[in-house]
C-alpha cells in the first residue's frame, strides 16, 4: 500500500489509470453490448406479406430511421427518401453491408463482414420499403442462376456500359473526389443484378428496357467467367488494372533483371 | 601536311608542332592491367567443374526444347490449375512459356559461362593497318579513272554528264512524292460532320433497339449509336461497310441521360432535349477518348483518360481537367414515339484540329 502511495502522484500514474479505465470500459462494453437485433426478430415466423411489412417496419425504425426518417421520408443530407427505391435496392444495400452506413463518407463501401441481418430480415426490410411506393423488385432467380447465359453477349454489353468505370476485367476503378466503382469479383449475382436495376450511389440505372433481364444475366455470367479464370491465359494478371500495372512490373522487375544481366556480362571472370 | 608525315605510321609519333602540355606530366599511360589467370586456367579441377556447369546448362536447354515439343502435343490446351505465386491460370501456356524459357536461357547462360570461364581471356592487341594506300597504287587508280573519263568522251561532251546527273537526281523525286502523297488527301469538311441526320433514330449500343422516352428512366444512362450503324439494321446488302461502322462508332457515339428539367441550367440544353432527356457526344474534346463515366448523383461526366470532367446539368461545360470545350449536344425530338435526331451536331465533335483552332 505504502509502495503504491509513493507512486500515486507520478505523471505515469495518470497514464496507467487512463489505460486501465479505457481497457475496462471497452471490455465491459464488448461483453455487455446488445447483440444485433437479429435474434430478437429472427424468431418471428412471418410468412404473410402484412407481417413482413410490419416486421420490416420495426427493423427499419431500429436500424435505419435515424438517417432516413421515421417514415423513410428522407432527412436532408443525412439520408435520402426511400419511397420508390424498391425491394431490389434494400436487398443490394443491406445485403452487401453498405447499409446501415458504418461511417459517413463520400461513398458507402461494401462491407461483407458487417451484414448484421439474416436474409429473412433483409426480405422483411425490403417488403416494408417496397410498401412505400412502387419500385424494382428483387431479381427473379431465373435471371441470376446463369443458366443459358450468353457470355460473349454479356462481354459486349459490359464493355459498352460498365467497363469505363468498373475496368474491362471488372476490377473496379476510380471516380471523382474519392468515389470509386468497386471491384466486382466475388459479388453475388443477385446483388449485381439489383445494382444494375437500381443504380446505387454514383452508378447509373440500367432498367429492364435498356438492358433486358436476359442481357443482365449475360453480363453477370461474363463477370463470373472472369472470376473463374476465364480470362487468364497464362502468366500473372498483375492485378488486371491495365497498362499501369504492367508498366510498373516491366520498369522495376524487367529492367532490373536486364541491368543485372548486363553487369554480369561485363564483369571479368578472373 | 606533307606526304611523308602521312606515310609514317607510328601511334606514338608526335606532329612537329605538338607541344607537350605540362599537365600531362602528372599522368602516365597506365597501359593494360597485369593479366590475372582465372581459377579454371590454373586449376584443372576448376576447369572440369566449369565444363560440367556449361554442359549442364546446355543439357537443360535441350531438355527444355524437348519438353516444349512434348507439352505442345500432350498437354490439353484447356487445362487449368493453380500455380504458385501466379494463381489460377491456363496451364498449357504456362508450361509452354517455362519450357521455352528454359531452352533459351540454357543456351544463353551456357554460352556466357563458357566464354567467361574456359575460353581464353588474355588481352590481345591487334594493330590497325594503314588506312591510306601507297603512292604507287593511288597513282594507278587515278590513272584508271582518268582513262575511263576520257574514253567515255566526257571531257569533250560535258552535256552527257550534266543530263545524266539531272536524270538520276530527278529520279529521287517520285520516291519523295509517294511519301508526301501517302499523308493522304486533306480532310476537307469531314471533321465537321458525323453520320447523324435529321430523323435518324437513336439506337441502344450494342443491341440496336430504338428508344422511346419512357425507356429512359431518371438516373439511367444509355450508350447510343445512330440507326443503321448498330445491331440488325447495320447488316444486309445496303448496310454500311465495316469501315463505315467503325467510323460511326468513333465519331457518332452519343450518351443519353434523363435529367430533372428543373436542374438543367441552360435553356438551349432544355430546348434541344425531350423533357429533360438530353444527348451529348461521347467523344472527349481533349483527345477524343470516350467520355462515359457518368456519376448519376453529381451529374458529372468523367473522361477516363485524363480526368476531364463535364457538368451534364450545365450544357456539359468543362469543370475540371485538360479539355477546353464543352461536349457538343445532339438535338433530339420524338417522332412516331421514338427518339430521333433533329440534325447533326451543330459543331465539330472531338478534339481540336488545325483548321478549327
Amino acid at each position: 500500500m505504502s509502495k503504491l502511495a509513493t507512486y500515486r502522484r507520478s505523471p505515469i500514474a495518470l497514464i496507467v489509470l487512463l489505460f486501465l479505465g479505457l481497457t475496462f470500459t471497452g471490455t465491459a462494453y464488448a461483453a455487455l453490448q446488445p447483440t444485433a437485433p437479429a435474434d430478437a426478430y429472427s424468431a418471428s415466423n412471418a410468412s404473410e406479406d402484412v407481417d413482413d411489412v410490419e416486421e420490416g417496419r420495426k427493423l427499419f425504425l431500429a436500424n435505419c430511421a435515424s438517417c432516413h426518417g421515421k417514415n423513410a421520408e428522407g432527412n436532408g443530407t443525412a439520408g435520402p427518401s426511400l419511397a420508390g427505391v424498391g425491394a431490389a435496392a434494400v436487398d443490394f444495400q443491406v445485403g452487401t453491408g453498405r447499409m446501415p452506413l458504418a461511417a459517413p463518407g463520400v461513398q458507402a463501401p461494401a462491407n461483407p463482414n458487417q451484414v448484421n441481418f439474416s436474409q429473412q430480415e433483409i426480405d422483411q426490410l425490403a417488403a416494408f420499403v417496397a410498401s412505400l411506393g412502387p419500385g424494382p423488385d428483387v431479381p427473379d432467380e431465373e435471371y441470376t442462376d446463369l443458366e443459358n447465359a450468353d457470355i460473349a453477349n454479356g462481354g459486349m454489353i459490359f464493355r459498352t456500359n460498365c467497363a469505363m468505370c468498373h475496368n474491362s476485367s471488372a476490377q473496379g476503378g476510380a471516380l471523382t473526389r474519392g468515389k470509386f466503382a468497386p471491384d466486382l469479383m466475388g459479388v453475388e449475382p443477385s446483388h449485381m443484378y439489383s445494382a444494375m436495376l437500381t443504380g446505387p450511389q454514383s452508378m447509373p440505372v440500367f432498367n429492364d428496357a435498356t438492358i433486358t433481364p436476359q442481357e443482365k444475366e449475360n453480363v453477370i455470367a461474363f463477370i463470373v467467367n472472369i472470376e473463374e479464370g476465364g480470362n487468364s491465359f497464362g502468366g500473372h494478371d498483375l492485378g488486371s488494372i491495365g497498362p499501369a500495372g504492367d508498366a510498373v512490373f516491366i520498369w522495376t522487375i524487367g529492367i532490373g533483371l536486364l541491368i543485372g544481366a548486363a553487369v554480369w556480362l561485363g564483369r571479368k571472370a578472373a | 601536311m606533307s606526304e611523308d608525315q602521312i606515310a609514317v605510321h607510328d601511334p606514338h609519333a608526335k606532329p612537329a608542332t605538338y607541344v607537350e602540355p605540362e599537365a600531362a606530366d602528372r599522368f602516365e599511360n597506365p597501359g593494360l592491367p597485369p593479366h590475372r589467370p582465372r581459377r579454371a586456367d590454373v586449376d584443372d579441377d576448376a576447369a572440369k567443374r566449369a565444363e560440367r556447369q556449361v554442359t549442364t546448362l546446355f543439357g537443360l536447354s535441350i531438355l527444355g526444347t524437348l519438353g516444349f515439343i512434348v507439352a505442345y502435343f500432350l498437354v490439353d490446351p484447356e487445362l487449368r490449375a493453380s500455380v504458385l505465386v501466379i494463381g489460377y491460370v491456363n496451364l498449357y501456356h504456362v508450361i509452354l512459356g517455362l519450357t521455352l524459357a528454359m531452352s533459351l536461357l540454357g543456351i544463353g547462360l551456357g554460352a556466357v559461362h563458357w566464354a567467361k570461364t574456359i575460353m581464353p581471356d588474355t588481352e590481345v592487341v591487334e594493330e590497325r593497318h594503314l588506312q591510306a594506300s601507297d603512292e604507287e597504287a593511288r597513282n594507278e587508280a587515278a590513272g584508271v579513272l582518268s582513262q575511263g573519263y576520257r574514253s567515255a568522251q566526257l571531257h569533250r561532251r560535258p552535256m552527257l554528264l550534266l543530263t545524266a546527273g539531272g536524270a538520276l537526281g530527278l529520279f529521287a523525286l517520285p520516291l519523295a512524292l509517294q511519301v508526301a502523297g501517302g499523308l493522304g488527301p486533306l480532310p476537307g469538311d469531314a471533321l465537321e460532320h458525323t453520320v447523324w441526320r435529321k430523323g435518324m433514330r437513336l439506337m441502344i449500343d450494342p443491341s440496336g433497339t430504338p428508344i422511346t422516352p419512357e425507356m429512359v428512366s431518371q438516373g439511367s444512362v444509355i450508350h447510343v449509336l445512330p440507326e443503321g450503324f448498330v445491331g440488325e439494321s447495320s447488316h444486309g446488302e445496303d448496310g454500311p461497310s465495316a469501315l463505315e461502322i467503325m467510323e460511326a462508332k468513333a465519331n457518332s457515339s452519343v450518351l443519353l441521360v434523363r435529367l430533372n428539367p428543373e436542374q438543367i441550367k441552360s435553356q438551349k440544353q432544355r430546348d434541344w432535349g425531350v423533357d429533360g432527356i438530353v444527348a451529348y457526344s461521347k467523344i472527349c474534346t481533349h483527345v477524343g477518348c470516350p467520355v462515359a463515366l457518368y456519376e448519376r448523383q453529381t451529374h458529372h461526366l468523367l473522361c477516363p483518360c485524363h480526368q476531364s470532367t463535364f457538368d451534364m446539368t450545365d450544357d456539359c461545360k468543362v469543370i475540371f481537367g485538360p479539355a477546353k470545350r464543352p461536349l457538343p449536344q445532339l438535338p433530339i425530338t420524338v417522332e412516331d414515339g421514338y427518339l430521333v435526331a433533329v440534325d447533326d451536331f451543330a459543331e465539330p465533335i472531338g478534339p481540336s484540329y488545325w483548321e478549327r483552332g
